[in-house]
């Protein structure tokens, strides 16, 4: 008991470093630029078909619901305004930090647990590089930068899938539908919805990197690595959710 | 076989010049399980350390801890005269310039072609000109004959083409230095013995101070008992008359349970008594 409990803290204080290098070595050289860039393609624009899919069909359902639910109110009017908010607010950044999750964090920790066990990582530093710098702070760049981007496109597409639904179905006219969408958004709802994802981007890269870089027992090791980040990397983002919402709450922000 | 001329004995050799590497009771465990038990060892300039024993005796390990990968947790590892057991990685990346070292299975990068990984090492030192790198590149990997695979991805080569690549890649910076991790491991004969001509070569041509961690008897036989003839290009016995010599001495070293268990020369080895070391007399 008592060395399982060593090992969770060990576990958490070796996160945290984690974190604090990969912070540090954004703002210090040397940076390997094209390693960012290969990430940001990988990550952003190797996510962006999913995200936009998963995105306008988590929209339309979300518009059909609330249209059917409102619908016992007679308020078939506020289905704008409901896909708007639940959209920014919870479901946008959400699951599309899932979504990238399930994409990314497996992909890092399968790609840098390979390596590990491969020697390659030993490699890196019988040469002289940083892995630190050179698998971590690009795949923590990379997500950092491409999360709010897929988060803001995840958003719209979503409430075109409303939009569709609103039309097709509840019979709204366009501006039935997007003018209360647009005016029960207000600024703190839009920050509140953009900071998630860098929070999320923080844990979908670092869960990644921290399981890959842990992996010990040759390939069936990287599969569970890969497995656990997954799973730790999901359920942190749903914790972290609700956590960052109470605290903005707290705080009066929201 | 044939039975060399007795060399020195170990234990007085090169006491004056300063070893290549040198280890004093070094000390290593792994989650209080000792891994490295007191181990010390000298390996002259030029010289040829041969690693015997079973997996896990901590052969490999030896090689991290020369390398700076890992520290020990008692002891001193000397390279070329300087401690690198309390210097920071900056400070080990210095000294890791001198040293090239082989992984088992190559290690190459898999993500990046064979230029890109031959010439890694090269950018990673801030050259910048890439007529220079190219060059650098073409040159070693014409002394591992491995020059039309330029512009291949590692996973389209065979095992003793990795492992050649492997070792163009840890000499692109002109080590002064060779750590071989099982070069030869699961290779046929026949390719394991160009792997032993190259490390040979640049043993017997360079100068380079080697450390082979090995299974195969054959390897230390030929590591031994072979030294490389610039005319002839192409391996030749040691010890004959007139013919050229190595330059340093071959010393083996058996592990057993992360301790060093035999400690001495091809001859030494064959005088031993016990009789758990007969297996690693060819």
């Amino acid at each position: 008991m008592q060395s399982f409990l060593k090992r969770k803290v060990l576990a958490v204080q070796d996160f945290v470093y984690l974190f604090a290098y990969s912070f540090r070595n954004l703002v210090s050289p040397p940076r390997y630029y094209a390693d960012m860039l290969v990430q940001m393609d990988v990550i952003g624009v190797g996510s962006l078909p999913i995200v936009l899919l998963t995105g306008f069909f988590t929209g339309a359902v979300l518009a059909l619901q609330s249209y059917r639910s409102l619908a016992r109110f007679g308020e078939v009017a506020l289905t704008g305004q409901v896909v708007a908010l639940s959209v920014v607010l919870e479901l946008g950044p959400v699951l599309t930090a899932i979504v990238v999750a399930g994409r990314n964090s497996s992909g890092i920790a399968s790609e840098i647990g390979s390596m590990l066990v491969s020697e390659q990582i030993d490699a890196l530093r019988a040469m002289g590089t940083d892995p630190q710098r050179k698998l971590v702070a690009p795949r923590f760049f990379a997500t950092l930068l491409t999360l709010p981007l897929l988060t803001v496109l995840a958003d719209f597409i979503a409430l075109l899938g409303g939009y569709l639904i609103a039309f097709s179905t509840a019979h709204l006219s366009s501006k039935e539908y997007w003018v209360p969408a647009y005016q029960s958004l207000g600024p703190h709802d839009v920050v509140q919805g953009l900071l998630k994802p860098f929070v999320f981007a923080v844990i979908i890269s670092l869960v990644g990197c921290y399981f890959g870089l842990r992996t010990t027992g040759g390939t069936e090791g990287v599969g569970r690595a890969t497995t656990e980040a997954v799973v730790v990397a999901v359920v942190l983002i749903f914790v972290l959710d609700f956590f960052i919402t109470r605290f903005l709450i707290g705080i009066g922000f929201a | 076989m044939m039975v060399p001329p007795a060399e020195e004995p170990f234990s007085k050799r090169d006491q004056m010049s300063t070893p290549a590497i040198e280890m004093r009771h070094v000390s290593l465990a792994f989650d209080e399980k000792p891994v490295i038990d007191d181990v010390s060892f000298q390996v002259p300039p030029g010289g040829t350390l041969i690693l015997l024993g079973a997996t896990g005796s901590g052969k490999s390990l030896l090689l991290k801890l020369i390398l700076g990968l890992l520290k020990p947790d008692r002891g001193e590892i000397l390279i070329e005269g300087q401690d690198i057991v309390p210097l920071p990685e900056t400070a080990l990346n210095a000294i890791r310039k001198r040293m090239g070292i082989v992984f088992q299975e190559g290690a190459l990068f898999d993500s990046l072609p064979v230029y890109e990984n031959v010439s890694y090492r090269l950018r990673e030192d801030g050259e910048r000109d890439e007529a220079k790198i190219e060059a650098r590149v073409r040159e070693v990997l014409g002394f591992v004959e491995m020059e039309h695979a330029i512009d291949k991805m590692p996973a389209e080569l065979s095992g003793g083409m990795r492992r050649r690549v492997a070792i163009a890649r840890a000499i692109a910076s002109a080590p002064s230095i060779m750590l071989y991790d099982s070069p030869t491991a699961g290779l046929d004969p026949i390719t394991a013995q160009t792997i032993n001509v190259l490390i040979i070569k640049l043993r017997d041509l360079q100068g380079v101070t080697s450390v082979v961690v090995t299974h195969r008897l054959q390897d230390t036989v030929v590591l031994t008992n072979f030294v490389y003839s610039a005319e002839r290009k192409a391996l030749v016995p040691a010890f004959t008359d007139g013919g050229p010599r190595r330059r340093g001495p071959v010393l083996f070293q058996i592990m057993r349970e992360g301790r060093v268990a035999f400690q001495g020369t091809q001859e030494e080895l064959a005088r031993a008594a016990d009789p758990s070391l007969q297996r690693f007399v060819a």
